[in-house]
């Protein structure tokens, strides 16, 4: 069953430099009990993408549709917004010492959260569930922590006080905003542990955004990897790192450093990402793709399926069946960009080659 | 990058740190601001590296990777040990003695947000070394910066632009840029690329390595992604509280570490390959660093090691050979990690002391 469907969404933002073209026309589902990894480097939009999802972009120009348990959210005003976000859909924000207020105990914090969406909750049995969540999520001695400061709180702990937060009126889904960047690696896989764990109890839906590929080979079932505001492309996990099809995905997993390559060049993507701006014309990864073709300067690629059971879709020209790591399909690229790449396309390959030389000139 | 040899005792060795240690005073509040304890940031620490190769320094948040590094460039004196450079003690030296070794020795910082004055234009962050020094002035000072520019992949052009007007990719290559520019014989990498997106990241790491090659430099690569670490580096230095825990050869360390903390670290690095992340037995650490004013007793790993016994929490051990190991890879550690052992096992079968004899 799907959870959440968002069709089409669009965001954009005013500002005295021009229009910020955040999120344009992206949409995907999560369903129950699954996750959803959100790929993407700084200026993609992802984390733009799920805060108007809760309403957390006021002044934004939103268009497009997010049908969430048969209502659509984005429809929503603000009262009823505040019924939706914290009890049926939680965040989880990338640093938990600036979500929690420094000045209230945490305890305080997490029965506030409760009492604000249940009044009839009395604040003795509020503590008590805060006592119980802190202990859910692994804190220590839970009966006194619970009426300790955030900064006594280490990092680890203090993440785990904002999972236990978000997990306190038993969400439908929760979306984690980059939730382990800012942690230390050992904590970080306390922290993943522990998601993972909460999801198999709970049966919770979990959007996770991030940059980093290793937490997504984890802990998603599905990735959505974005580009410039758009869906570049959208598998199950195992297609995205072992058949991606999109040149932005590929050029991501080369270019992280890995066991198999130490000590040999890394092939990292040139160029870096677009102003949201100024966008490129056609495909917005043209100017820094291996693989561009005279048709990516002036057309916009939509996503389509590339695999047979239409769970795998990508928004390249490449042809449908040019995916994955192989030789066979490296051949079928070259193939494509010989037949369709004329002077423009070539143009701005040599640029791209110039700079990504560049950077080794003697 | 060629294969390691770093045998300290043939290899031409660039700096040398002998039983280094940097305590912080911690004061009291108040009018008397009485020393009332110490934070013991890097605590009897012992490494070299040698000439035109790379020490990777790995380690969590307070373990004394930054404070080392900052010890080694002369940024703060050392509260004890000795640090040589190029057969030479620069330890504690006068500011002025200090002068000359400086321009051998630079660094480059995490973020190249907050590193380059935001005021001052391109041509002029990289000029100021020379303007320090004295080694170039005027047309021949601008020559030498474009020179520069071109070197790490900027567009020369570009020499009277602001730090605003670049990317985070190419900020860094401005950091770069300027630590290259009085040609120093070792670059201290503080987390270089922990801050730029991952398809950058790559962009300068190659930089990094093909200026090694040109120049023969050597670099102090501090990183907190052990992947980086491990295609950066020839040699490793896992850093825990303030100690080395394991250092060694690149391939020796990571193929068959020893430490059971650094066995636990490589375990929880996410990798991007969702097959090897499901087969994988994942070592959870329980709890968090703890404080360095307050070190545990014996082996600082203790609290937290999946294999502790008594005698961990009671002594320190010294960090040797271990049976089976290069002779250039050593272990602080009474019981190492044999080949095969599954360390994600024993942390259930023997809870840790220390920690469960608290009441």
């Amino acid at each position: 069953m799907t959870l959440l469907e968002v069709t089409d969404l669009t965001v954009s933002f005013h500002t005295a430099d021009g229009v910020v073209r955040a999120v344009r026309g992206v949409s995907f589902g999560v369903e129950a009990g699954r996750t959803l990894g959100i790929v993407g480097e700084s200026g993609s939009g992802k984390t733009v993408l799920t805060q108007t999802l809760l309403g957390l972009t006021p002044g934004a120009d939103v268009s497009g549709r997010a049908m969430f348990e048969g209502t659509d959210l984005l429809a929503l005003d603000e009262h009823q917004m505040r019924a939706v976000r914290g009890a049926r859909i939680s965040v989880i924000f990338q640093d938990p010492l600036t979500s929690l207020h420094p000045l209230y105990r945490v305890g305080w914090q997490i029965v506030e959260m409760i009492r604000a969406h249940d009044k009839s909750v009395s604040k003795k049995e509020a503590t008590e569930r805060a006592v119980d969540l802190l202990r859910r999520v692994g804190i220590p001695r839970p009966e006194q922590r619970v009426n300790d400061y955030p900064h006594q709180f280490s990092g680890g702990m203090r993440q785990r006080a904002m999972i236990a937060m978000a997990l306190s009126l038993s969400p439908q889904l929760i979306i984690a905003d980059e939730p382990t960047t800012a942690l230390d690696a050992t904590v970080q896989a306390q922290i993943i542990d522990l998601l993972l764990r909460l999801q198999q109890d709970s049966g919770t839906a979990l959007i996770m955004i991030t940059h980093d590929l290793g937490v997504v080979a984890d802990i998603a079932d599905d990735v959505m990897v974005m580009y410039a505001g758009r869906a570049a492309e959208k598998a199950p996990k195992r297609d995205i790192f072992y058949s991606p099809h999109h040149p932005y995905t590929k050029g991501l997993l080369e270019s992280i450093p890995s066991s198999s390559a130490a000590g040999s060049r890394l092939r990292p993507i040139p160029g870096s990402p677009p102003s949201l701006i100024n966008l490129p014309s056609g495909c917005k990864f043209h100017p820094r793709c291996g693989y561009v073709l005279d048709r990516c300067l002036t057309e916009e690629p939509g996503l389509r399926p590339v695999s047979p059971d239409g769970y795998h879709s990508s928004a390249c020209w490449l042809p449908l069946q040019a995916a994955g790591l192989s030789e066979r399909a490296e051949e079928l690229r070259a193939e494509t960009v010989r037949e369709g790449r004329g002077e423009a396309a070539a143009e701005v390959f040599d640029a791209e080659t110039a700079e990504a030389e560049g950077s080794v000139a003697g | 990058m060629s294969t390691a040899d770093p045998d300290p005792a043939t290899d031409d060795v660039l700096v040398k740190v002998d039983n280094l240690v940097k305590y912080f005073p911690v004061r009291s509040a108040g009018l008397i601001r009485r020393t009332v304890g110490q934070v013991q940031a890097v605590d009897d620490v012992s490494l070299s590296i040698p000439r035109g190769k790379t020490l990777g320094l790995v380690g969590e948040t307070g373990s004394g990777k930054s404070t080392l590094a900052r010890c080694v460039a002369g940024l703060i004196p050392v509260t004890s040990g000795r640090v040589t450079f190029n057969g030479r003690d620069i330890t504690n030296l006068s500011r002025r003695a200090m002068r000359p070794v400086r321009r051998e020795i630079q660094m480059i910082f995490q973020d190249p947000y907050s590193s380059l004055n935001p005021r001052r234009r391109v041509g002029a962050i990289i000029g100021d070394p020379f303007t320090i020094y004295k080694t170039a002035t005027g047309a021949e000072r601008k020559r030498q910066v474009q020179e520069l520019m071109e070197r790490v992949g900027l567009n020369p052009e570009h020499y009277n632009r602001f730090p605003a007007e670049f990317s985070g990719g190419q900020r860094q290559r401005i950091g770069v840029a300027r630590a290259l520019a009085l040609r120093p014989q070792l670059i201290i990498c503080d987390e270089p690329v922990s801050a730029l997106d991952v398809s950058i990241q790559a962009q300068v790491l190659n930089l990094l390595a093909d200026l090694q090659q040109d120049y023969g430099l050597s670099y102090l690569f501090i990183a907190h992604d052990l992947e980086v670490v491990r295609h950066v580096s020839d040699s490793v230095a896992v850093m825990y509280l303030g100690r080395i825990g394991e250092s060694g050869p690149i391939e020796s360390v990571y193929g068959s570490p020893r430490h059971p903390y650094t066995v636990a670290l490589l375990s929880a690095a996410p990798a991007a390959d969702p097959d090897a992340a499901a087969s994988r037995q994942r070592i959870i650490l329980t709890g968090d660093v703890p404080s360095p004013i307050d070190p545990p007793s014996g082996c600082r790993f203790h609290p937290r090691c999946p294999k502790a016994q008594p005698l961990c929490a009671d002594q320190d051990p010294p960090l040797e050979v271990k049976a089976g190991d290069v002779p250039t890879h050593l272990t602080a550690c009474h019981f190492p990690v044999e080949a095969g052992e599954n360390l994600a096992t024993a942390s259930a079968a023997t809870p840790a002391p220390g920690r469960s004899e608290v009441p």
